[in-house]
């Protein structure tokens, strides 16, 4: 896979590396939300086929976090984006 | 009919015209007792333990494609008990356990091979991670063994151990660990299971449940709809898809894993060894291919193939330990997708939704978890309660904290 | 006599012999030719036995589909088994071998495989071989192993060296035959850099190219993956053995591929049909006109469309006698009549082949004419042709399925990979006219092979049927069809039309053959390029290795740094050059390289709001010019890491990590900063390899210090604190940064420089201490200090363990927001059950704790349910004597009981008391000593 970063250009997939997807809202209110909410976005997720939001960073280049649109099924990537 | 060497011979002279189909190629019946979704090794040993162990009556497998598809036809066949955490402990020294009396329990010879699984260290913390690991298997009452580099060496001379960039130092040894022929078990367990009345429907893709009061009560598949009494899903890969079917989030992701092998080659690899400075282990076959792989390519991936860069990373990580292996050609690489857990532990478990059940999460460890796989998600279903062995693999264990993380990385399935 | 080199034609070079070896007999060719068309001119067709019955076999085919002619090919470690002699390119001094014979070739003992042929039918081994359990081990499995598998390998490392390179270009060709050729020069016109390449070597006129394209011989691209190719560039494969790269593994990013791959010949299917002199027909066009040889003296041509027709003249004109020609066609064809005649030659229309005759070598063919009247044809070359099949592999890897054509009775691309075109023959262009497709032909007088390399016949086929395995992967898996080294080039669309015929199927309903990369074997040592011995993975050395290096430390791995593990003097092991060491620093003064660990420098307005957030313990508070001890936990609960972070100003942090979670924290930091909270404003920057770091640890360390520092007062107790840091000038003018923090438990400071001073700051550090017995340490007298002083380190902090369980549960802040807040509070986490952090002792002088020992109570039986903990750390304290930390459950709660070590696999076995963690000065007084 290559990935064109905002800053860098297209590169090889492996200087990223994939850390989780970013279809999941952390819980913003803190402490105050429950410990269900807080067990679903650690643990739980969508994990379906097609094209998906991931955070993946350039961890061998600019040290960028990218959000990432990927379909899964293809590995074709349809967008990059700063978060 | 019976496999035998005999019966081998019989039929040789009648020019193998005697020979019947291994398993029956069942059509759907209405209704079941227990719906089990995914012809895959864990699919096929759950019903075979159903029936034989539980004389559960009416039990079916769905396949979608033909048996044996997904995993257990695209690994690298090793089994063994080798873990850390006193659940994965108990769990695969069960099917160890299986392994060891498969073929004669299933009358088919899956080649169980217990040719030894060698774990390579490399440093003095290495060395020390993996005593603690031969320690509790030993408290287990499981077979590890601590190689110093000498005695390593004495057994298993063709390693680098002059110009390593990562000194090999020894190894941790399970002697009962080895491979199985992986096609095998899958054919082993149809025929089996088909044998105790268990209908195997391949062809038959599952494309809905059927609630009734908030339960499960039958699928809806493309070959028609059925009733169950309880509905099983072992589907490793796509267990997060089938159960959005049923409302359910998992705490998995799929994840695509590369494996490898080498033209045949006479005999040159006695055993399973396994790299401890990178990501590789390897095993030869019994046609002579040596079979290996390493780390999963690391992002999402429904599409049962790799990239480039992990097929040199695992190449490197296997020259760095052997040499030898340089000038001998790779022949074919294959990729399957497989339910990355969030603590890289399987969940067999009952879900929140009534009458459904859980058999996922084998991360890229779930071919030599069959037999168990089979044996404890068959308890489940039939008595309502987890087999004791799989008692900490639940599927609530995430959310309150009590998570099985043989590495240590914490919830990001990819660093398993 | 079969076969031999004609008089003239071909393309090889005539004017320059070259002598080769085949077991051991000496031969001669000429230079561009083949191992198999040299030994074919030379009237070999015997090349090796094969797989499962030892059968005789010959060549098959001129190109990389071969599957039967795999020869074992140089001497000693250079030894490569299983290579196809079609693609052996020879040169002088060449050796080769057959392989999977045991004796001569002529004379295989293992032949005898072939009398029990019935017994070794397709999955005949799933049947048997279960009865006693454990001889199958012992006695049934090392005879199957020494039976299977083709080649021996060497067993020595590849003394090979092997290169990697990337290529960009806007097209690639693939296939450099003339519709290959032509692409890349159509593409040249707009496209600025076309890359061409060819999986043969050049023999005969070089193409014409444009300036634009590049062209790369003896380059096979064997994979397609997402957006880019992998390719083999055989660079001295062609040559003796000789210091200069082998292959070359290139990995290619173009903007489009156009594959130019041709076709492949797929054979007829016939009794014996993998004797030597059974070849392609295609394959025998080939060796006339690439090489100039005739592979025999008297062909029948067996075909079922038209274009073997040009081959029966190209024979007869090679002064080969065609005594037939059988097609399988009913009532043949315009055009192979027309041929036929021209030479000649009779036409058996209608007709099969339905066997070869002769042992060693084909000595005719059996036929069975329309009539159904069976004759005999003298004959020592069978070409046949079941037509051909587009080769287009690398349409395939990334997931589509061939489609079947019916017109040309062949397999297409399905959806093709994005950018990706295929042209010519290999898109099914002009292939097999009059084609009717024929797959078997009925009973079979004799073993009719589907899959040559894995002795797959019909009758296996038939066999698989008949047990149910009706799905292609299920009749791959269970014959083994197509899964030998040539991944059923040849076989696998015979193989679908077999078992389309013997289920009652259109072959169009069956999925087409999907190919697995690599399209043919590549040497693996191509795959790790440089990547190997002790350049493995890079070395990253500290700035203090010279130093270390000229006063004889021995080093060790620590990830990937080397770190200087002690410093013996004279005849000292390692355990007496760390308690050394350990003395030293405890009554006098030693340093260390800490640089290792990772340093992040943090700037800007937000800074301190961002420490907040990430670590568990509030840093609001902390005042510029002092530092704290910081722990950092997970989204999940569980720790993550723990170091030092000193405040440089109001906003500017430097935060220090474990070694080994120095990327991993970085990582952290930035998603935190820049997904998390995008609206902090706040900058990071990994400064590990800017910073060389010293620990300078000892009752003398402020001593030695104030020798080097500019100003000295900067840095006595009063101006620098315990827990305190500032930046100063040190030897002179060189900036420094101190940090009065310890590890060792003994007053120390760290003291960091501009990495490129490490060594000097080293030296400095000898010449300054000199005077106070100073001494460097090693990591072992680190560790030993660390464990006395009950410090968790990386075998505590190994992802498994929470803040209580680290005894760190007082760092939770309860006033703030941090990572990890809510799931560290889950009772599971929390639970008093789980093993934490204790320091033990043997009860008996003498017992040596070991880190990975575990832990059970003092009298209970060694069985998993006693067990209640491990130790993490051990150490030898050379005034402690053995001690460990160890994770015990209620551990806090235990401290006096003794408790029972058990160490099995080093047979360890004994009695420990549980202490504190902090067993060395646990009033901390010697931090101020």
């Amino acid at each position: 896979m290559r990935i064109e970063c905002p800053y860098c250009g297209p590169r090889g997939a492996e200087e990223f590396v994939y850390t989780q997807d970013a279809e999941r809202a952390r819980p913003t209110d803190g402490g105050a939300s429950p410990t269900e909410d807080w067990a679903a976005y650690v643990y739980l997720r969508d994990n379906l086929p097609g094209a998906r939001r991931e955070y993946w960073y350039h961890q061998g280049g600019c040290r960028a976090w990218l959000k990432v649109t990927r379909d899964v099924s293809t590995h074709e990537i349809l967008k990059v984006e700063l978060p | 009919m019976r496999y035998s060497a005999l019966t081998v011979l019989t039929q040789a002279l009648k020019g193998h015209t005697g020979w019947m189909p291994a398993w029956r190629k069942a059509s759907p019946a209405p209704a079941y007792d227990v719906i089990i979704i995914g012809g895959g090794g864990t699919g096929l040993a759950t019903a075979y333990y159903l029936a034989k162990n539980f004389a559960v009556g009416r039990v079916a497998v769905l396949e979608k494609s033909w048996v044996g598809s997904g995993n257990i036809g695209r690994n690298t066949t090793i089994v063994r008990s080798n873990y850390l955490l006193p659940e994965n402990v108990a769990f695969y020294e069960l099917s160890l356990k299986l392994w060891e009396g498969l073929e004669r329990d299933l009358n088919y010879n899956a080649m169980v091979s217990q040719r030894g699984v060698f774990n390579i260290y490399h440093s003095d913390a290495q060395r020390d991670a993996y005593a603690r690991r031969g320690n509790a298997m030993r408290l287990h009452g499981v077979d590890a063994a601590l190689l110093d580099r000498e005695q390593l060496r004495r057994e298993i001379p063709f390693l680098d151990y002059e110009t390593a960039r990562f000194p090999v130092l020894g190894a941790l040894v399970q002697r009962r660990g080895g491979t199985v022929r992986h096609d095998a078990v899958a054919w082993g367990y149809a025929r089996a299971a088909d044998r105790l009345g268990v209908d195997i429907i391949e062809n038959c893709e599952v494309t809905g449940f059927m609630f009734e009061n908030g339960a499960v009560c039958g699928v809806e598949t493309t070959r028609g709809t059925m009733k169950a009494g309880k509905v099983a899903l072992c589907v490793a890969g796509a267990s997060s898809v089938l159960a959005a079917k049923a409302g359910l989030r998992l705490p998995i992701e799929t994840h695509v894993m590369q494996a490898f092998v080498t033209e045949g080659l006479k005999p040159l690899i006695d055993n399973v060894i396994t790299f401890g400075a990178g990501h590789f282990y390897i095993s030869q076959s019994d046609k002579g291919g040596l079979v290996f792989g390493g780390d999963i390519d690391g992002y999402n991936s429904y599409a049962q193939r790799g990239n480039l860069p992990v097929v040199e990373d695992v190449c490197e990580g296997g020259m760095a330990l052997m040499p030898m292996i340089g000038r001998l050609r790779l022949l074919r690489s294959w990729g399957g997708v497989m339910d990355m857990s969030m603590d890289g532990s399987p969940i067999i478990d009952a879900t929140p939704v009534g009458r459904l059940f859980l058999n996922a999460g084998w991360c890229y460890g779930g071919f030599k978890a069959v037999p168990g796989a089979g044996f404890c998600c068959a308890h489940l279903l039939a008595t309502g309660a987890p087999h004791e062995a799989a008692a900490g693999y639940r599927l609530g264990r995430f959310a309150e904290g009590r998570v099985i993380d043989e590495k240590g990385v914490g919830a990001q399935p990819n660093l398993h | 006599m079969s076969g031999f080199r004609m008089a003239t034609g071909g393309l090889v070079d005539r004017a320059t012999p070259v002598r080769f070896r085949f077991d051991g007999r000496a031969y001669e060719g000429f230079a561009g030719d083949t191992l198999a068309s040299a030994l074919l001119a030379n009237g070999v067709t015997l090349f090796g036995r094969s797989f499962k019955y030892h059968r005789p076999r010959g060549v098959l085919s001129a190109g990389a589909e071969e599957p039967n002619a795999l020869v074992d090919v140089r001497e000693g470690a250079w030894r490569e088994p299983n290579t196809r002699a079609t693609m052996v390119e020879i040169f002088d001094g060449l050796s080769a071998r057959s392989q999977n014979r045991v004796g001569g070739l002529t004379h295989d003992v293992m032949a005898v495989n072939g009398l029990l042929a019935p017994l070794l039918a397709a999955g005949f081994y799933y049947k048997t071989f279960m009865w006693p359990a454990a001889f199958w081990e012992r006695l049934y499995e090392p005879v199957i192993r020494r039976a299977a598998g083709l080649g021996r390998a060497s067993g020595l490392p590849d003394p090979d060296i092997y290169e990697k390179t990337t290529e960009f270009c806007d097209c690639l060709v693939v296939g450099a035959g003339a519709d290959g050729v032509a692409a890349a020069n159509e593409a040249a016109k707009t496209a600025p850099r076309v890359l061409l390449v060819d999986e043969y070597a050049p023999l005969g006129p070089a193409p014409v190219l444009a300036e634009n394209v590049k062209f790369l011989p003896r380059t096979t691209v064997f994979a397609t993956y997402d957006g880019d190719y992998a390719a083999l560039e055989r660079l001295s494969d062609h040559l003796p053995s000789g210091p200069g790269p082998r292959q070359r593994l290139v990995r290619i990013v173009a903007g489009r591929c156009v594959l130019a791959t041709g076709a492949l010949e797929r054979p007829l299917l016939f009794g014996h049909n993998d004797r030597p002199g059974v070849m392609l027909a295609d394959a025998v066009a080939t060796y006339l006109a690439r090489y100039g040889v005739a592979p025999g003296r008297e062909a029948v041509v067996f075909l079922n469309h038209d274009t073997p027709a040009r081959l029966i003249g190209a024979l007869a004109a090679a002064g080969v006698a065609v005594n037939a020609v059988v097609d399988t066609r009913p009532g043949s064809s315009a055009l192979v009549h027309e041929a036929a005649r021209a030479a000649g030659v009779p036409v058996f229309a209608g007709a099969v082949v339905t066997r070869a005759l002769g042992g060693l070598a084909v000595r005719g063919a059996e036929i069975r004419q329309a009539n159904g009247s069976v004759l005999r044809i003298r004959a020592d070359l069978i070409a046949n042709s079941g037509g051909f099949t587009p080769n287009i592999s690398l349409t395939t890897h990334l997931g589509a399925k061939p489609v079947w054509d019916e017109g040309i009775a062949a397999f297409k691309a399905g959806a093709l990979p994005a950018g990706m075109s295929v042209v010519g023959k290999a898109a099914g262009e002009g292939i097999n006219p009059g084609i009717r497709a024929h797959w078997h032909g009925g009973q079979f007088a004799g073993k009719s092979f589907v899959d040559f390399q894995n002795d797959v016949t019909v009758k296996d086929v038939a066999l698989a049927v008949r047990e149910g395995f009706v799905s292609p992967e299920h009749v791959k898996r269970y014959t083994t069809l197509g899964m030998a080294t040539d991944q059923g080039k040849t076989a696998n669309v015979n193989a679908l039309g077999v078992l389309a015929q013997m289920t009652g199927q259109e072959i169009a309903e069956l999925a087409g053959p999907r190919a697995r990369p690599p399209y043919v074997p590549v040497a693996i040592g191509a795959l790790v390029g440089a990547h190997r011995g002790a350049e493995f993975r890079p070395v990253r050395r500290t700035p203090t290795h010279e130093f270390a290096e000229a006063l004889g430390a021995k080093f060790i791995e620590v990830g990937p740094w080397l770190r200087a593990q002690y410093y013996p003097r004279g005849a000292e092991d390692w355990l007496a050059a760390a308690q050394r060491e350990v003395n030293i620093v405890r009554g006098k003064v030693g340093f260390c390289d800490v640089t290792t660990l990772g340093k992040i420098d943090i700037q800007g307005p937000d800074a301190v709001v961002l420490l907040e957030r990430v670590y568990a313990n509030g840093w609001a508070n902390l005042p510029v010019g002092r530092v704290r001890y910081g722990l950092m936990l997970r989204e999940d609960g569980f720790a993550m890491d723990d170091g030092t972070t000193a405040r440089l100003s109001d906003t500017q942090f430097v935060m220090t990590t474990t070694t080994a979670n120095a990327g991993r924290v970085m990582q952290h930091l930035e998603f935190c900063a820049r997904v998390l909270w995008p609206e902090l404003d706040v900058a990071l920057m990994s400064v590990t390899d800017q910073w060389a770091q010293l620990s300078v640890a000892g009752p003398k360390s402020l001593a030695v210090l104030r020798k080097l520092a500019d100003e000295p007062s900067l840095i006595d107790d009063e101006a620098l604190p315990y827990m305190g840091c500032k930046a100063l000038t040190i030897a002179g003018g060189t900036p420094a940064r101190i940090f009065r923090i310890s590890f060792s438990g003994e007053r120390a400071y760290e003291i960091a420089v501009p990495a490129r001073y490490g060594n000097g700051l080293a030296r400095a550090l000898m010449a300054a201490g000199e005077e106070f017995g100073i001494a460097p340490y090693g990591t072992e007298a680190l560790g030993i200090m660390r464990i006395e002083k009950g410090h968790p380190a990386g075998p505590e902090f190994n992802g498994q363990t929470t803040a209580h369980d680290l005894g760190l549960a007082r760092l939770l802040s309860r006033k703030k927001e941090f990572v990890g807040r809510a799931m560290a509070a889950r009772a599971a986490l929390c639970d008093p059950a789980r093993p934490a952090l204790v320091g033990l002792r043997p009860v008996r002088a003498g017992d040596v704790i070991r880190a990975g020992a575990h832990v059970l109570p003092e009298g209970a039986p060694l069985t998993v349910a006693h067990d209640q903990g491990w130790v993490s750390s051990a150490a030898r304290s050379p005034s402690l004597g053995s001690i460990g930390l160890a994770m015990l459950r209620n551990g806090p709660a235990r401290l006096g009981e003794v408790v029972r070590v058990y160490d099995p696999v080093r047979a360890g076995n004994f009695l420990a008391e549980v202490v504190a963690p902090v067993q060395y000065d646990p009033e901390g007084s010697r931090l101020y000593a």
